[in-house]
């Protein structure tokens, strides 16, 4: 990398399961106004607009970077669409920040959204091959024989799951944008919850949400004393095909490289010593502790152990999904983002209620496809 | 009077695919109209696949060599399905589990039944139930559902994704 890049800005809008009040124009518009406000910045100080945004099948507008071009004040400036299923909003950031390191531009306004409600989602990724029975309901049902197989390979407790799916929930009590919020939630109200994909309930899974998510990034000579940067001390993406022999889709050979590769080139030695937070893409609550192995935070089949101790509540040693995570908020393209901006608002002391005192280095983490697309970024609150 | 507010309204769209075989998959197809598991080796891992894809997505390289496999299988893991699907092939619940055949090393996803869901386990071992002849046509649907045989779960180390673990 030749320059260095900050996230100075972020915004994002209340996200519920249906925002009838306004278009997805106008959804967009909103996270983005919000992040220059933030940034304190101006429409004309922005150089570049990065659109990113899950399959054009869930609202059926094909290429919308075009029809959101005016919303996004893009007119006579580049805009770039990037598309990596699930795990989109990271890889926005990153091919945001990517065109700030590479000198090209000054300062890039990076903008993700998802309306679920104006059609289902469920039902686009309920396919299968035109000879295959359909069979597959939705992402839930492509998951869950994972998290079962993740659960018998390490003998890990049933209660493990509901663990996550409280946590994250009472951290979204906190995080006034988080679509779920829900004041009673308890172990034996995510066991009772109606069983969705067997073993996993209504409330071990995320929400359908409407929701956008922006981000300014600055060079380093655009960056203002008052803007709190977040500097990017590195990003990194690795995908893998969804099936090849041998595969291991518990723990996909994807996402540990792409880990690797984030903590080499920010000189992370010891990850789980090192950093002080992560928001890590967690739309389904087993995911918490097979990610945490993936990302090398835990040894292998001991991930749900730093689970079970707490240490990945708010107050623990190394907390993860401050803001409620993907579970209490699941705008599909703007959860990567999210995760990415998230990180960066610990780093910058900007995170309110669910601020983890102190932080200083944090991990965006993001997936997509069928556990095959990884994007992760490290943002400091001092330059690297 | 007070006109009532257009906040939304419902705008369809459907669309017809005309699905283009080629050349691998057209083999595939012809071969399970007749009620045959035809897969294929990749020439550098001999890893096999079924359905196969024409190529080795780990080498990257064509895979030609055909391998006949048998419709007997093991449960590499599975979920009970609580939700219904918009064309679904069958009400739920039913069970959709990855089934890895015998020979094969990577698994497709079908139904399993013929067994208490409860029942069902990784690692059992299952054999298609095939519908009658009269409806057979170029589909893996020909297969009603796996189910169970009279044989011990198959040492779950045996399993492809056991290989990292």
């Amino acid at each position: 990398m030749s320059e260095l890049a900050a996230v100075v800005g972020m915004g994002q809008t209340k996200h519920s399961s249906k925002n009838g009040e306004v278009s997805i124009a106008g959804l967009v518009r909103e996270s983005a106004e919000k992040a220059l406000l933030d940034a304190e910045l101006e429409w004309e100080d922005i150089d570049a607009v990065i659109l990113g945004k899950a399959p054009d099948m869930f609202e059926g507008v094909m290429m919308p970077e075009l029809y959101l071009t005016d919303a996004l004040v893009a007119n006579n400036k580049p805009i770039l669409r990037v598309h990596t299923a699930g795990s989109v909003g990271g890889s926005t950031g990153i091919v945001a920040a990517s065109y700030i390191q590479s000198g090209m531009f000054e300062r890039v306004l990076v903008s993700t959204f998802e309306k679920q409600s104006e059609s289902n989602a469920m039902w686009a990724l309920s396919t299968t091959v035109p000879y295959a029975p359909l069979i597959n309901a939705g992402a839930g049902g492509y998951f869950t024989p994972y998290m079962r197989e993740y659960k018998r390979r390490f003998n890990v407790p049933e209660h493990i799951g509901r663990i996550v799916a409280v946590k994250d929930r009472l951290n979204a009590l906190k995080n006034p944008y988080a679509h779920l919020h829900i004041p009673d939630i308890n172990l034996e109200m995510v066991e009772k919850s109606p069983m969705l994909w067997d073993p996993l309930t209504f409330l071990e899974s995320c929400p359908s949400s409407d929701g956008a998510c922006s981000l300014v990034i600055s060079s380093e000579r655009s960056v203002t004393d008052n803007q709190l940067p977040a500097w990017i001390h590195s990003t990194s993406m690795r995908s893998e095909p969804t099936m090849y022999a041998g595969r291991d889709a518990v723990n996909p050979q994807a996402g540990s490289e792409c880990a690797k590769d984030v903590y080499k080139k920010a000189g992370i030695k010891d990850p789980i010593k090192e950093i002080d937070c992560a928001e890590i893409y967690v739309p389904f609550s087993w995911y918490e502790p097979m990610w945490l192995e993936n990302l090398l935070l835990a040894d292998i089949g001991q991930g749900w152990l730093m689970t079970e101790k707490g240490h990945t509540s708010l107050e623990g040693k190394f907390p993860v999904n401050m803001s409620g995570g993907v579970l209490s908020s699941n705008p599909i393209g703007a959860s990567g983002l999210l995760r990415f901006g998230e990180a960066a608002q610990q780093v910058r002391n900007k995170a309110g209620e669910y601020q983890v005192q102190g932080a200083k280095l944090a991990l965006g983490h993001a997936f997509g496809g069928g556990a095959q697309f990884f994007a992760m970024w490290i943002v400091g609150a001092n330059k690297p | 009077m007070s006109e009532e507010k257009i906040l939304e309204f419902e705008a369809p769209i459907y669309f017809k695919y005309s699905y283009t075989a080629g050349k691998t998959t057209t083999s595939f197809l012809n071969s399970i109209k007749k009620g045959k598991l035809v897969g294929q080796k990749c020439p550098k891992c001999r890893g096999v696949y079924v359905p196969p894809r024409g190529s080795c997505p780990k080498d990257g390289v064509a895979t030609e060599e055909e391998i006949e496999l048998p419709d007997i299988g093991t449960v590499e893991s599975f979920t009970i399905n609580y939700l219904p699907i918009p064309g679904g092939a069958v009400d739920p619940p039913y069970v959709s589990a990855n089934i890895i055949l015998d020979g094969a090393d990577l698994a497709f996803m079908h139904i399993v039944d013929g067994i208490d869901h409860s029942e069902v386990r990784v690692g059992m071992r299952v054999k298609a139930h095939w519908k009658p002849k009269n409806e057979w046509k170029a589909s893996l649907e020909n297969i009603a559902y796996f189910q169970p045989i009279d044989e011990p779960d198959l040492p779950l180390n045996h399993l492809s994704d056991e290989k990292n673990a």
